[in-house]
């Protein structure tokens, strides 16, 4: 039962997502973006991290279709590698999220009572903490690795994700179909997982939609105090940070990767909101 | 229509923020100077201290230069010793005594006259064990002055080499010759402190006792300051107790201590500033095409490097720091990388310190190298060397030359570098604990003698950290600093500096040149080796246009 | 925990003997072990005093914060008043004219305010109106004027998200029954907007207002160092890479005890506003 109706409603969210036009196209163009991101290299014959002195800041032409860099490479290749590091970036950190922010809300929110009590004065004490703060101190203190970086966001990002997770679940406790299961003894566990869980996913994938960007901007803000990934990899962060710095002398060095960060971020929003529209219920009834 | 109110009122902000916008456009500070004679001035960071004896920094040395005044002065154009607070000086046959005669009308910005007795007062601070300044060593030339601060016998006991004969008579006593020691002094250790004030605000020894706030800080110099906001502003003013008020012609000088080059840049070309720290290399070319009145590149005493640690593998073998030193072609660096008119740097101490030129001791020879590593990898019996980190401290410009390099590397021998590039204080605190096998460096020349180099690769010297040491090298340097004619020095000295080429502790990459934006209407500031530039002498003014 | 990070505040280019380093650590207290420090420095904070700073040496950490929050301060408000000034209208314009040019055109530009990075758009404000128009100053903190371009960069982001979120809270209280009764009721439509829509509509505004204030004022570490102020996001960055102990601690518990103080303000604004919130109280 519980399966036919998440296939329905997603169904049903699929449909009215298709016809949010904005929505929609920007599905499309981020996939463009993805598949960008990991399949220029392949189209482009310059490596990311290979330079040429003598053809320093060129502007867009036949060899190098985004101009070079100071140091002549190609910039082509470092804005697709960088859209991996920024994807992957948002991606793994909104994933980190999720699974933190997810797991604990659910338990709260389930638990109920004491432990709810407990475990939401927790978040709420984290919340106060200036959590942008503390990831540049993660940075600075901890040194850059890339594995840090989005874990460090992640953990940072958990906190509203399990605000939401304990809501909904509170509201789903008291709904006739968990009575019913718990009335059938099923174990607490798979009453989480098979029978809350599914019924999540709306506002999960709707709030981790909205996440990505926001990492994104983070990271792009880490690259600015020079604490983002470290040379000679690029992230889009890192890539506008230098564009942005030469925007006079090699405009392009701004604009293309410019171009795609803030279209991926629109793009991403976009869809968060279709998502939005699409999942909630409330809308249907008009 | 209902919503008119709002669009009307959409339609006033905007109108109340253009006019706002076109009302403020003010004069700005390059433009009010002329008349007021305030120098508005990039100092590139925020000083750790303003007690000349415990500052490290070249901001220190801006503003204190500024707010006071030591023994003798510099020339403007050469830098050559000219009277301060000493009217004349006379030195010993043996050369080891220097006898400076103060002159009566030298006051303090209270009032106080600037006693011999005020020099030796703040020559026994520095060199006080308690007060733990970095700086102490600068006066060790001065007899016994190592063994006051050692803290192994008082200041009498130890007979430090510093006599105030009278209030106007001081006397200086040398441990050997030392040829530069009138420029030696110039440095803002050896600039005086007024001892009532610094009692007033604690012990003698005390560090960060609040004397060097803006309403207690007592100076000598051509200027007093006036306010001092972290972060955003050091004011100085004219004093009119400085006993060459008549000739400065500033009223005023103001500091910012703004850290980013663009950041800078932009508050020069707004009009906010007259002269720059720095300019990004990215920009030089740019700048010059587009403002070459602006643009300064002046000569600057200093060498750009990386060390080797000659402790751990692979750089422990002669021939891999051999391989990368040929490897690397300085002039395609400095030319197509820095493009600031840098000198490849082909040995450690710049040509024409205090007028010895080393000879070129390092080459490019990328076959020789190839050859080199690869008798190392069939020694070892390995196809390539293990990735090598290279540590750098965060920043633009030695994050360009960083990347440059590794790709010089992979390029010609294969080798690959993995940057890793840390925090200022992570960085310095892996590089003295010896946790690093390739690390960026510069070195800023003191004063204008070869020894400010060279001394920094004796055995155990605390800046070596490379874990080289070579006794033939600490024994020309010892003999060098007992030789009596520039001739024998000289000799010593290029001696050091082949052992060097010989047996690569470090990698010289290329001499400084220090570029920076400067407004044409400065006056009276002349390029010179270290970057001083004597504020009493300069002023404001527009040149008529061609 | 910011003690076991590699690096110390006295490390520096040019090697110290390590007998003044042990000399500088005893002057601040470095020297004894990790628990007494902190009990010496949790007794000093019940005093209300934070400590020197170890890298502005003769300034205490109260009084760096006691100048630079001011800044951080009125730089916060006045982007407040930006982003709410042009937020509010424009969420509400786009929520009246639903799918209308009207609604398309504010959402855009807010979506691209939200995805533009302040570090871009501070350099493009200053290229226009400092380096060519010489409007307005291009960096610093002199004058009333500073406040401007900074404000602006640090303000529209959140008048984008304020439009957004204004416009979602209006759509959702048209749609509520009491605003059909009032409608019904024959009052007037601007009445009908101005009584009773704001109220409900602005409802998510003042949730995010909270911890956006917050961001406000702590988080301006990027505008403040674009734009040469002196303000605490700044110390506080500064501090961090310079390992100045206090200054991070200091600071970040000057932060958490604000944002504290921030929330619970909200939490009554929120009651205030929403009638249902208030019964459940």
């Amino acid at each position: 039962m519980n399966e036919a109706q998440g296939a329905s409603l997603a169904k049903d969210a699929w449909i009215r997502l298709r016809s949010n036009r904005m929505a929609l196209a920007s599905l499309i163009i981020l996939a463009i973006i993805v598949s960008f991101s990991f399949i220029g290299p392949i189209l482009c014959e310059y490596q990311y991290d290979e330079q040429n002195l003598d053809e320093q800041f060129m502007g867009p032409n036949k060899q190098h279709w985004f101009g070079t860099d100071s140091l002549g490479r190609d910039l082509f290749a470092r804005t697709s590698y960088g859209g991996r590091i920024s994807l992957a970036v948002g991606f793994l950190a909104t994933t980190v999220s999720l699974l933190i922010g997810v797991s604990y809300g659910m338990v709260a929110g389930y638990a109920g009572g004491k432990t709810d009590a407990i475990l939401m004065r927790i978040v709420d004490i984290l919340y106060s903490l200036p959590f942008t703060i503390f990831v540049i101190l993660l940075m600075v203190l901890f040194g850059r690795n890339f594995l840090l970086l989005f874990l460090a966001i992640g953990a940072v990002e958990w906190l509203t994700m399990a605000r939401i997770t304990r809501a909904q679940t509170l509201n789903l406790k008291r709904a006739e179909f968990i009575e019913a299961a718990r009335a059938l003894g099923f174990s607490h566990s798979r009453i989480l997982f098979h029978h809350i869980l599914p019924n999540l996913l709306g506002p999960i994938i709707v709030y981790a939609t909205l996440t990505v960007p926001a990492v994104m901007l983070l990271e792009a803000g880490l690259s600015f105090l020079g604490l983002g990934v470290q040379a000679p990899m690029a992230s889009w962060g890192s890539l506008i940070k230098e564009g942005a710095e030469k925007m006079d002398v090699a405009p392009w060095l701004i604009i293309f990767p410019g171009i795609f960060f803030c279209l991926s971020l629109f793009c991403l929003n976009f869809i968060g909101d279709g998502l939005r529209d699409a999942l909630d219920p409330k809308s249907s009834k008009d | 229509m209902r919503f008119i109110r709002k669009k009307r009122s959409l339609l006033l902000t905007c109108f109340l923020a253009c006019s706002f916008l076109v009302s403020c456009s003010a004069p700005s500070n390059v433009e009010k100077a002329i008349d007021e004679q305030v120098l508005h001035f990039g100092l590139g960071a925020e000083p750790q201290h303003l007690d000349p004896h415990l500052a490290t920094s070249v901001a220190a040395h801006n503003i204190l230069s500024a707010l006071l005044e030591g023994l003798i002065g510099e020339d403007p154009k050469t830098l050559k010793p000219v009277p301060g607070v000493a009217e004349r000086w006379a030195v010993s046959n043996d050369k080891k005594t220097y006898t400076f005669y103060l002159r009566n009308n030298a006051k303090w910005h209270n009032g106080d006259p600037v006693t011999a007795h005020d020099f030796a007062y703040s020559y026994r601070r520095i060199l006080n064990p308690s007060l733990g300044a970095q700086y102490a060593s600068m006066l060790h030339v001065l007899k016994n002055a190592k063994v006051y601060h050692s803290g192994a016998k008082t200041w009498k006991e130890a007979n430090v080499g510093v006599t105030a004969i009278d209030d106007l008579t001081l006397q200086l006593t040398l441990e050997n010759q030392t040829p530069y020691f009138l420029e030696l002094i110039n440095h803002y250790s050896w600039f005086p402190v007024h001892p009532p004030t610094i009692e007033m605000f604690g012990a003698f020894e005390q560090i960060g006792t609040p004397w060097t706030k803006p309403a207690n800080f007592v100076g000598n110099g051509p200027f007093s300051l006036s306010d001092h906001r972290i972060n955003s502003v050091i004011e100085v003013r004219a004093d009119p107790h400085y006993w060459d008020a008549n000739q400065t012609k500033l009223s005023g000088i103001r500091f910012y201590p703004i850290e980013t080059t663009d950041t800078e840049e932009r508050a020069f070309r707004s009009g906010f500033l007259h002269v720059t720290q720095s300019v990004s290399s990215d920009r030089i070319e740019y700048l010059q095409q587009k403002h070459p009145e602006w643009i300064h590149f002046e000569p600057y005493l200093g060498t750009y490097y990386y060390r080797f640690n000659v402790t751990t593998p692979p750089f422990d073998d002669l021939r891999v720091r051999k391989a990368l030193s040929l490897s690397v072609n300085r002039k395609v660096l400095v030319e197509k990388v820095l493009k600031g008119g840098q000198l490849p740097a082909y040995c450690f101490t710049p040509p024409d310190t205090g007028g010895f030129t080393a000879k070129e001791g390092y080459t490019y020879n990328p076959e020789e190298a190839k050859a080199l590593l690869d008798s190392y990898l069939n020694e070892k019996g390995i196809l390539s060397l293990p990735p090598i980190e290279l540590n750098y401290n965060t920043s633009e410009a030695h994050k360009k030359v960083a990347e440059a390099l590794q790709s010089m590397w992979k390029t010609s021998l294969g080798v690959e570098i993995k940057l890793l590039n840390m925090e200022w204080k992570v960085f310095l605190s892996s590089i003295s604990k010896g946790d690093y096998s390739l690390a960026r460096a510069g070195w800023i020349g003191d004063y204008v003698d070869a020894n400010t180099f060279l001394h920094l690769w004796r055995s155990k010297d605390g800046n070596n950290l490379t874990g080289w040491s070579n006794q033939e090298y600490d024994h020309s340097l010892a003999l060098a600093e007992q030789s009596l004619s520039p001739q024998e020095r000289f000799t010593h000295f290029q001696k050091c500096e082949d052992l060097l080429a010989q047996e690569i502790p470090i990698l010289p990459l290329y001499f400084y040149v220090h570029v920076s934006l400067r407004h044409p209407t400065v006056q009276g500031w002349h390029p010179t080796l270290l970057d001083h530039h004597p504020y009493k002498h300069i002023y404001l003014e527009r040149r008529i246009k061609e | 925990m910011t003690r076991f990070a590699p690096g110390g505040p006295f490390d520096s280019d040019k090697a110290i003997p390590e007998e003044i380093k042990i000399k500088l650590q005893s002057h601040f207290g470095l020297n004894l072990p990790l628990f007494d420090q902190y009990l010496l420095y949790m007794k000093n904070l019940l005093a209300g005093d934070l400590g020197p700073s170890f890298k502005y040496v003769g300034w205490d950490v109260s009084e760096l914060i006691s100048l630079s929050f001011p800044v951080s301060l009125s730089l916060g408000i006045s982007a407040l008043l930006i982003a709410l000034l042009i937020g509010l209208p424009a969420g509400m314009l786009a929520a009246l004219r639903k799918n209308t040019l009207w609604d398309y055109l504010p959402m855009g530009i807010a979506m691209v305010g939200i995805c533009l990075p302040s570090f871009v758009l501070g350099p493009v404000l200053i290229m226009v109106f400092s380096t060519e128009l010489k409007w307005l100053p291009a960096l610093g903190w002199y004058s009333w004027s500073d406040l401007i371009l900074p404000s602006l960069t640090l303000g529209l982001f959140y008048a984008a998200y304020v439009a957004r979120l204004t416009r979602a809270g209006m759509l959702e209280t048209l749609k509520q029954d009491y605003i059909r009764t009032a409608r019904a009721k024959g009052a007037s439509p601007s009445r009908v907007l101005l009584k009773h829509a704001i109220r409900g509509g602005l409802l998510p505004v003042v949730t995010y207002l909270g911890p956006a204030f917050a961001g406000l004022v702590s988080g301006s570490f990027i505008i403040e160092s674009i734009f040469f102020i002196p303000g605490l996001g700044k110390f506080f960055v500064t501090a961090a890479f310079n390992r100045d102990y206090t200054v991070v601690l200091g600071t970040v518990l000057f932060y958490a005890t604000l944002i504290i103080i921030l929330n619970l303000f909200v939490d009554f604004l929120q009651a205030w506003l929403d009638p249902k919130a208030r019964e459940q109280q």
